[in-house]
């Protein structure tokens, strides 16, 4: 179980500080699908990055299976079980996606243990296995492949930034498969931060962060209307459909 | 030969016992084994020079020649010419490359000066590795030269690769590539404590439709320093390819000087350069996979240089 506990993060733009985080207080159950959206700049990565240690809050706790993790490092976050999918990855010269994934996996993944991970992003498998993570990929690509990272994890709590962004309809239909499968077959506690209404039909929950505050949480029976419907001010999301 | 011996040769040649094919093996200037083929003739240089010519045979397909270097005693310092002259319609492999194991207090120094003269539509493989070990406080000192003709139809692939242990190098490399040739330079460098190492080199694309490549990546750690000078001429309808990727590291110094000379109107000539720190958000990408800062930076490192 994931508990975040009062959480802030404020930053100074110059010597004006701002607040990102404001007293957030957010409980996710083992298991569950639980969908971060809201408008950009609410702090949805923000909150990501502080639950693998990529941020450190000014505040609050962070809580995962019982333990305190607040203070803990990147690394031994990621040894607890955590993972997070960057919202824009980075490239890697030279390191061969192969590679890649076996860091992501902790042993040398086979061939065919490789291409069943980058097809299940929609990647053809065959043509990706010995491609360097470099500037000849595209943006797609190369989101596709954190993404697939996160899979050969196999982590007991997986975030996902954004999976949506610089993919194909094509692809996308199948990430949205790919994340209904891991759902109904792991344990898997699964954050997806995303503005898709695919990807938000999957969900148990939905949270929406606005103003570094959660606004609404709840069963996507109750705020899944609610952002389609008015009063949210989710315009964008009409925009999506 | 020795244990020593070959675990120098395992290092620069991959060899870890008397090769197949033709070979000739020197071993503190003298040659500790040769063997030639029906094909590939390795005899001594009959101009007064220090060195071997190897003549290949048009036509040779499928042999590689090993002609590793090794120095194991402190102080000993060489200069060798070595020529190649490669027929027509050959398909080989040169495995060069040169070790010293410096356990004193002199320098010791290898001078390699490798020419090659390719005939037409052959492909040559050429690779070549340097290496120093030894706990010794004398300095590690290589300064290869390699300069090839490449004849019509051609290729020339050369794969060059310095990893520790050499204190100083000054390499130079000029290849000259003839109509629809082609050259691929692969460099690797890595650098650590006070070494220097300076590279040189000139893509000549003479013939029409000639192309070449130099790929150029380099790790300079401690205070180490790099200099490096890619030079490609186009002189005639072809195109031409620089790539250079450094990471710096600690306090060492890279400077990195790409040209391009456009000799005729149809010459097409790129240069991309970058030289930069390991990027934060790589690293921090690879601590979320649950390896440590330091892990991280290794294998960094090692997808870099292609280990």
């Amino acid at each position: 179980m994931l508990e975040i506990k009062n959480l802030c993060f404020s930053a100074f733009d110059g010597n004006e500080k701002i607040n990102i985080l404001n007293n957030i207080d957010l409980t996710v159950k083992p298991g569950t699908f639980l969908v971060l959206t809201g408008p950009n700049g609410g702090g949805k990565t923000t909150l990501a990055k502080a639950v693998s240690g990529l941020v450190q809050p000014t505040d609050g706790k962070i809580i995962w299976n019982g333990e305190d993790i607040t203070e803990m490092s990147i690394t031994d976050r990621a040894k607890c079980g955590i993972s997070y999918g960057f919202q824009q990855p980075p490239r890697f010269t030279g390191m061969k996606v192969g590679a890649l994934l076996s860091l992501a996996a902790g042993k040398e993944l086979s061939r065919i243990d490789c291409c069943s991970y980058l097809n299940k992003v929609g990647l053809c498998a065959a043509d990706y296995v010995d491609r360097e993570v470099d500037t000849s990929l595209s943006g797609g690509e190369v989101k596709r492949i954190e993404i697939a990272t996160i899979l050969a994890r196999k982590s007991g709590l997986m975030i996902f930034d954004e999976p949506e962004a610089g993919i194909d309809l094509w692809s996308f239909a199948k990430l949205t498969e790919t994340f209904r499968e891991l759902h109904n077959t792991s344990d898997a506690t699964i954050i997806v931060i995303s503005h898709q209404e695919r990807i938000i039909s999957l969900a148990d929950e939905i949270a929406i962060i606005a103003g570094g505050k959660i606004s609404e949480h709840g069963s996507k029976d109750e705020i899944f209307p609610k952002l389609l419907g008015t009063g949210l001010g989710c315009e964008y999301m009409r925009e999506a459909k | 030969m020795d244990k020593l011996d070959f675990s120098l040769l395992k290092e620069i040649a991959l060899m870890d016992s008397i090769p197949t094919g033709a070979y000739n093996i020197r071993k503190n200037g003298d040659s500790a084994g040769r063997f030639s083929t029906e094909s590939i003739r390795i005899e001594n240089k009959t101009d007064g020079k220090n060195g071997i010519d190897i003549n290949i045979r048009s036509n040779t397909k499928g042999e590689t020649v090993h002609i590793p270097v090794i120095i194991t005693e402190s102080g000993h310092r060489e200069t060798v010419y070595n020529d190649f002259y490669i027929g027509d319609n050959c398909d080989v492999t040169i495995m060069a490359g040169c070790g010293i194991h410096n356990c004193g207090d002199s320098e010791s120094r290898h001078d390699g000066v490798h020419t090659f003269y390719i005939g037409k539509n052959s492909v040559v493989r050429y690779a070549e590795k340097h290496y120093g070990g030894g706990d010794g406080n004398g300095t590690n000192i290589m300064n290869p030269e390699t300069v090839v003709y490449v004849g019509e139809g051609s290729t020339i692939q050369m794969d060059t690769v310095q990893i520790k242990g050499i204190d100083s190098t000054a390499r130079k490399t000029k290849i000259v590539v003839g109509k629809d040739g082609s050259a691929i330079i692969n460099e690797k460098l890595l650098t650590h404590g006070s070494q220097y190492a300076e590279s040189d080199m000139d893509l000549v694309l003479e013939g029409e439709n000639s192309n070449g490549r130099i790929i150029s990546r380099s790790v300079a750690q401690d205070s180490s320093k790099q200099v490096f000078r890619p030079v490609v001429v186009g002189k005639s309808p072809c195109f031409g390819h620089i790539r250079c990727d450094s990471i710096l590291m600690n306090n060492a110094t890279i400077s990195s000087v790409p040209a391009l000379d456009a000799q005729h109107t149809d010459a097409q000539l790129i240069h991309e350069a970058a030289i930069g720190k390991i990027a934060g958000d790589q690293l921090l990408k690879l601590m979320t996979l649950g390896l440590t800062e330091e892990e991280a930076e290794e294998k960094i490192l090692e997808g870099f240089l292609g280990e």
